[in-house]
């Protein structure tokens, strides 16, 4: 297993610390009252997007879904043109037609945000399907949770990518919930890992909170992809702190929220960089605002954007216009 | 019959054979273009319509490729892989099993474009067999095109002619956007053959062809009534009575011009589809007319369509739900009288 510097150590905590304060600014803002859409809040989640995204490039394709504001950071994409899509501005990715759980930004790999649950990852297989067909070793990453586990989606695509030993490594972040639903009322197997059995294919689970197991693991199931030794399911146990969306009136039991705050990533992870000596308590402060100014700066850009122009309306339906 | 390089532009051929070239001119024209479906490489028979057989044989299996019986995954990679710059064209057996791939459609090709802001189109298109072809009952046997024309972000295409079938298939292929093409189960192998487009030409979407001319009555339809309608034509045609068909050939994006160019000549317009006509391409046809011709039509709008009931077994009652010449020929007669 690889032993992981403390450049990288570090990097995976700037970008937990990027994604924590984006995903504290949108609740806020929603608190506030000055943001009135739909949030589905990755809080508890940060650890996975940012040791998974220390693998990746810019030109390998990422998959996720409406939580998907960590993935959609740790790949990469600009925070200003994010937020702006966030707030339906004109200078969003989407010029504000996709909005919070429709993200696409090539440039930065991130192909496809979706809101129906499982729907991405047949998308993924064909993306990486094009990829072996180019050659190079370019990696798609698909995002999911552990609801979407149960979809007939899941089961197809995932028997196509071991059938063809496409290079896709299938991300599930299992929070331990699918919508109000906890895993073990909705899922009989044991595990997420242990479905890749039946397609043929390598599974493993992995500690979702602690992100240097998460970067060994991810970084191994990368890297077969990318030598073509094909698919893998990494199962990435976590916990999901603000509900199915933020202001969710679903109370998660008691004890379950207790027992899984002792697991919480972000103060676990900066204990332990300090512990370890990587890094100075101040160091990570200094990292923490300068994320948060980061943040700032995407939200009075997009602020200070333009709504889109009314044209727009019927604009990208098709390639070309067509009488609506 | 697949294999012949030299394509005359007068060759004649059957809808399937027209069907086949489509798909082997447009894998020889470009690199990007593969094919995906259950059983269609030649290893597995060539398709269970034999329309891609013998395209494996010379494109090789991973550009056509048999896939298992996963039509949601099938669908979904072939967005993925559009997505990533490929232009897949996906058989999907029979039209009814594209139920099973309605999330991928109607939630994913559709709608990527628009979502993203238009970075990203899907160019993929989708074949698909579909209506009633004598005792496949209803679960093989629906015309759905109006699902997917009450759709925006998708085209939908159904061809009478092998002509047609040829010149479209190209032109979805290469087209930006996603495409529903429907082959007539009947006219498969039913249809008389005829003579094709010549290597390199294509018909273009979103447009209508007036296949006959007429001043009395506009006959607006798409698909094997194509036929009926010519029939009751040439049979009415020596009472006098003047009957111009429309074949529509794409119905999204619809033809609003060539339609209502038609019907503000004759002014009386009967429609005619396979579909169940509730909720149909007949309404909609039926309400453009009504919203740009009213007052200038002398009979009432008539919609001859297969009956709103799934399609029955037995060969009586599958003749009786769907639109027959004499159907046609009542309507027609309505109206001019």
């Amino acid at each position: 297993m690889a032993e992981i510097d403390s450049g990288t150590a570090v990097a995976i905590y700037e970008k937990m610390a990027l994604i924590r304060a984006a995903d504290e600014r949108f609740r806020s803002s929603i608190i506030a009252g000055t943001f009135t859409g739909i949030h589905y809040s990755p809080r508890g989640q940060e650890a996975i997007a940012a040791a998974v995204g220390m693998h990746l490039r810019p030109d390998d394709y990422l998959v996720t879904t409406y939580r998907g504001l960590h993935d959609q950071l740790a790949k990469g994409m600009p925070l200003r043109e994010l937020w702006a899509e966030f707030l339906g501005k004109s200078t969003g990715t989407c010029k504000g037609k996709g909005g919070t759980m429709h993200i696409t930004h090539p440039p930065s790999g991130v192909m496809l945000t979706t809101a129906i649950v499982g729907g991405g990852i047949p998308v993924a297989v064909g993306l990486a399907l094009a990829a072996q067909a180019e050659g190079g070793d370019r990696v798609t990453v698909c995002n999911f949770g552990d609801g979407a586990t149960n979809t007939g989606a899941f089961h197809e695509a995932l028997n196509l990518a071991s059938l063809w030993n496409l290079p896709v490594v299938f991300v599930c972040q299992n929070n331990t919930y699918a919508e109000n639903t906890p895993f073990d009322k909705g899922t009989k197997a044991s595990s997420v890992a242990a479905r890749a059995t039946s397609y043929g294919m390598r599974g493993e689970t992995v500690d979702g909170n602690d992100p240097i197991a998460t970067w060994q693991s991810a970084g191994e199931a990368i890297q077969r992809a990318r030598q073509g030794e094909g698919p893998t399911l990494l199962e990435a146990v976590t916990f999901r702190f603000m509900g199915h969306f933020f202001g969710d009136p679903f109370v998660i039991p008691d004890q379950v929220m207790k027992e899984a705050l002792v697991r919480d990533p972000y103060p676990r992870y900066r204990k332990r960089l300090v512990d370890d000596g990587r890094v100075t308590e101040s160091e990570l402060d200094a990292i923490d605002e300068q994320a948060k100014a980061a943040v700032e700066d995407a939200v009075r850009f997009a602020l200070e954007s333009p709504e889109p122009a009314l044209d727009e309306l019927y604009r990208g339906v098709y390639a070309e216009e067509v009488a609506s | 019959m697949t294999t012949q390089e030299a394509v005359p532009a007068t060759e004649t051929l059957t809808f399937v054979a027209a069907v086949n070239r489509a798909l082997d001119e447009a894998l020889a024209t470009d690199p990007a273009v593969v094919l995906w479906g259950e059983d269609i490489a030649d290893g597995q028979g060539g398709g269970v319509f034999k329309t891609t057989a013998g395209l494996s044989s010379k494109y090789g299996d991973a550009r056509v490729r048999s896939t298992p019986i996963s039509e949601s995954a099938i669908v979904g990679a072939a967005i993925g892989a559009a997505l990533a710059g490929m232009r897949p064209v996906v058989e999907i057996m029979m039209m009814n099993f594209i139920a099973v791939a309605m999330d991928q459609i109607t939630n994913h090709a559709a709608k990527q474009r628009y979502m993203s802001g238009g970075q990203r189109g899907v160019p993929l298109t989708i074949r698909t067999v579909a209506g009633a072809n004598g005792g496949f009952g209803a679960q093989h046997s629906d015309m759905l095109e109006a699902w997917f024309a009450h759709t925006p972000g998708l085209k939908v295409v159904v061809p009478s002619t092998p002509h047609d079938a040829k010149g479209l298939l190209l032109s979805c292929i290469f087209d930006d956007d996603p495409c529903i093409f429907m082959e007539s189960a009947s006219l498969l192998y039913g249809a008389p053959a005829g003579p094709v487009p010549a290597a390199g030409e294509r018909i273009p979407l979103g447009r209508a062809n007036v296949v006959r001319s007429g001043s009395d009555v506009s006959v607006v339809t798409y698909g094997r009534p194509v036929h009926r309608a010519l029939a009751v034509a040439e049979r009415l045609a020596g009472e006098g009575i003047d009957v111009e068909v429309v074949d529509l050939r794409t119905i999204s994006p619809l033809d609003v011009t060539t339609i209502l160019e038609s019907v503000a000549r004759t002014k009386r317009a009967v429609i005619v589809h396979e579909a169940v006509g509730r909720f149909g391409v007949g309404a909609e046809v039926a309400a453009v007319l009504a919203e740009d011709l009213y007052g200038e039509l002398l009979a009432p709008v008539r919609r001859v369509t297969g009956g709103f009931a799934p399609i029955p077994y037995a060969q009586n009652l599958e003749s009786a739900v769907l639109p027959g010449e004499a159907d046609i020929e009542d309507a027609v007669r309505k109206a001019v009288h």
